[in-house]
């Protein structure tokens, strides 16, 4: 059985909810990434996802999209992160899940990427820019390889599409909270709560909710209608700092940047 | 795999496939924009209102048809085969871009959206496309790497003009590939109010099958002035290839016409080492990039190449999936023609014939040049002049002062 699927049932037995930190894998290198990894989950984070730095990434904002150029303009090679998230992933006690282009994927090989996957000890992949439509055959490898694919619904999904993602995702249904491109708000959409609820009723597997959450208020009023929480521009926001100032305390203000979301959890 | 002309031409099928190549790799966030655009189009494309419309617009707008000219002195200069040049430089705007933007602008005011954007390399496309919102009535926003603003100046003063915002974009190689991630992600936010005029044939479907059918009025055309002018079709088709608008739809209407060979030129820069080209169905493999899969130059790990063109408008790593099929099923051949030859081309049309060639037009010209000398007088080569190249005079000075 799947790491995320354990958890999630874990999670509810509880009536638990997961927070689950974003970080960009080789920002500013690989060393770093690894540490960070283990403090966001030594702070309570269920589970983590490791963006894997991509040339030309459609989806995401100026805070990630830099953090990708950082790695990148690094060198910092798939091989590499792939050996940095084996080390660490047997380590943590949070499923690892991979936020990774189908360019990248493909490129590399599908089954040998998932099968280095699979050995890393990751739980599963993210791939946002391969919609339901694109993704039938790669669901079945992974079921095949005991990873979980993640799959997206945004504001722009009609429902009854709506039904057919979550049919089709594992792990959990990852819901996007605004149509456009990763970055902290301030406000987040009027109707998004309903709109998580409707969709609640939709399905059995756990609803995450990512895209400009980055505040306690955030985390307080989507908790209860989620099953999990992302946050990602925030931190790596946070870590655009780690050239200036020393690992450690970034690091650390990341770590406590995370308690301060994890403390507006419900108990 | 041969070629089948009859089930070729009838492609993509209903998930944007030419064969292995196309699809649709992009955010969920923007699926249901590109179903309601592939409706669009569909219905459009069988009413006849609409089809009249784009019709009287390529007449009285854009002044088509374009001509197909024989290039007699350079012929004589080659001293082989005829060239024959479909001037596509001779349309409103000075390229073959204006017979897409005018396509795509009817089918935002079809969609009720009042706002589009697109992004530009040579700036052709941006102001073809502020042209169109212009004509229309619709905000136009164009995305533009800075290093193309630079060298296509000319052309960011037209846009201006035309009442188009033209925003800069800084990351990257800050070329054409970078414009469009811009774009893509202006449309992620805006897809609900805005439509995106994608300038070639790449990109998710719809794009590609839309761009080539709005493009293949060229080849049409040329086909009829062929018979009319040379008795006959031309024995060989020569285009030049950035994303692959003006050679699909050229190339388009003769994929049945399998006598016809058909040969695609892309920008071989400063030769085949990667990073001196943006050759990738020369050089490159298949990969994804912008939403479909197609040949793409890119590293082990599936990370963009930079690429290099003399040429703003081939400076491109990637190409519409339609020509990766043509090329896989030996139907077009490919081949790069470097910078030197291009301005070489360049030079030697406005010599013997009074014309200036965009530079990415060049890059045909050049090759077609090769061809014709290799081969007798009686053959007749049709070559897409695909623009004209005022846009590129200041910046072969300063490569020349430099
Ligand atoms: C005159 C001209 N020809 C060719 C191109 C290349 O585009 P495509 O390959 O889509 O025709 C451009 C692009 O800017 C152009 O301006």
């Amino acid at each position: 059985m799947p790491a995320i699927d354990d958890l999630f049932r874990d999670l509810r037995a509880k009536q638990r909810k997961a927070l689950m930190p974003f970080v960009t894998a080789g920002d500013p290198n690989p060393e770093f990434t690894e540490r960070l990894i283990g403090e966001v989950v030594g702070r309570g984070a269920s589970l983590c996802e490791i963006g894997i730095p991509y040339s030309d990434p459609i989806a995401d904002g100026p805070v990630i999209q830099a953090s990708y150029v950082r790695a990148l303009g690094a060198g910092v090679r798939l091989n590499e992160i792939l050996a940095m998230l084996g080390r660490v992933a047997p380590k943590v006690a949070a499923p690892l899940v991979t936020m990774v282009s189908y360019a990248i994927v493909y490129r590399h090989g599908v089954q040998k990427y998932l099968d280095e996957a699979r050995q890393a000890g990751l739980a599963g992949l993210i791939v946002p820019d391969l919609p339901v439509d694109e993704a039938a055959r790669l669901a079945e490898q992974c079921r095949a390889a005991d990873l979980s694919l993640v799959q997206l619904v945004t504001p722009t999904t009609p429902r009854e599409r709506a039904v057919r993602i979550a049919a089709a995702s594992s792990g959990f249904l990852y819901y996007v909270s605004v149509a456009g491109i990763t970055g902290e708000r301030t406000e987040l959409p009027a109707d998004l709560v309903d709109n998580v609820a409707w969709l609640r009723e939709q399905t059995e597997l756990p609803i995450c909710i990512g895209f400009g959450i980055s505040r306690p208020e955030h985390v307080r009023l989507l908790s209860p209608v989620a099953d999990g929480l992302i946050v990602g521009s925030a931190i790596v926001r946070r870590v655009a700092e780690a050239a200036e100032k020393p690992a450690d305390q970034v690091i650390a203000e990341v770590g406590d940047y995370v308690a301060s979301l994890l403390a507006a959890l419900p108990a | 795999m041969p070629t089948e002309p009859k089930t070729a031409a009838s492609l993509p099928d209903a998930e944007g496939r030419f064969g292995a190549f196309g699809g649709r790799y992009v955010p969920e966030t923007l699926v249901r924009a590109l179903d309601e655009l592939a409706i669009a189009y569909d219905e459009a494309r069988r009413d006849e209102a609409f089809q009249k419309e784009l019709a009287e617009l390529r007449f009285n707008y854009v002044g088509r048809p374009s001509p197909l000219y024989h290039a007699r002195r350079l012929s004589e200069h080659c001293g082989g085969a005829q060239i024959w040049l479909k001037r596509e430089d001779l349309n409103h705007t000075g390229s073959h871009k204006i017979n897409n933007t005018l396509g795509q602008a009817l089918l935002t005011m079809r969609m009720g959206k009042r706002r589009v954007i697109a992004e530009t390399g040579a700036g052709q496309h941006g102001v073809a496309t502020a042209t169109a919102c212009a004509r229309f009535g619709l905000e136009c926003v164009v995305y533009m790497g800075a290093e193309d603003i630079r060298r296509q100046a000319p052309n960011v003063f037209s846009m201006k003009l035309l009442g188009a915002e033209v925003r800069h974009v800084d990351t990257g190689s800050k070329t054409l590939r970078d414009a469009i991630n811009d774009a893509m992600r202006d449309w992620m936010s805006s897809v609900e109010s805005t439509h995106y005029i994608l300038g070639s044939v790449v990109g998710p479907h719809p794009f590609p099958r839309i761009v080539r059918d709005f493009q293949s009025v060229i080849g049409q055309e040329a086909i009829e002035q062929s018979q009319q002018r040379i008795g006959r079709l031309p024995d060989l088709v020569v285009a030049c290839v950035g994303g692959g608008s003006n050679a699909a739809g050229m190339f388009y209407p003769f994929v049945a016409e399998t006598d016809v060979p058909l040969v695609g030129v892309e920008a071989g820069g400063r030769g085949p080492t990667p990073g001196d080209h943006a050759s990738p169905l020369s050089y490159g493999s298949p990969g994804v990039l912008h939403g479909s899969f197609s040949y793409v130059m890119q590293n082990d790990d599936g990370q963009t190449d930079d690429v290099h063109s003399i040429s703003a408008g081939l400076d491109y790593p990637g190409v519409g999936p339609e020509h990766s099929y043509w090329k896989d099923s030996g139907r077009v051949t490919y081949t790069a023609c470097e910078d030197g030859a291009a301005l070489a081309a360049f030079d030697m049309l406005a010599k013997t014939e009074g014309i200036l060639p965009a530079l990415e037009s060049s890059h045909a010209v050049a090759k077609a040049m090769e061809l014709a000398a290799e081969r007798p007088q009686s053959e007749a080569i049709v070559v897409c002049l695909s623009g004209r190249g005022d846009k590129d005079a200041a910046e072969i000075a300063r490569l020349r002062e430099g």
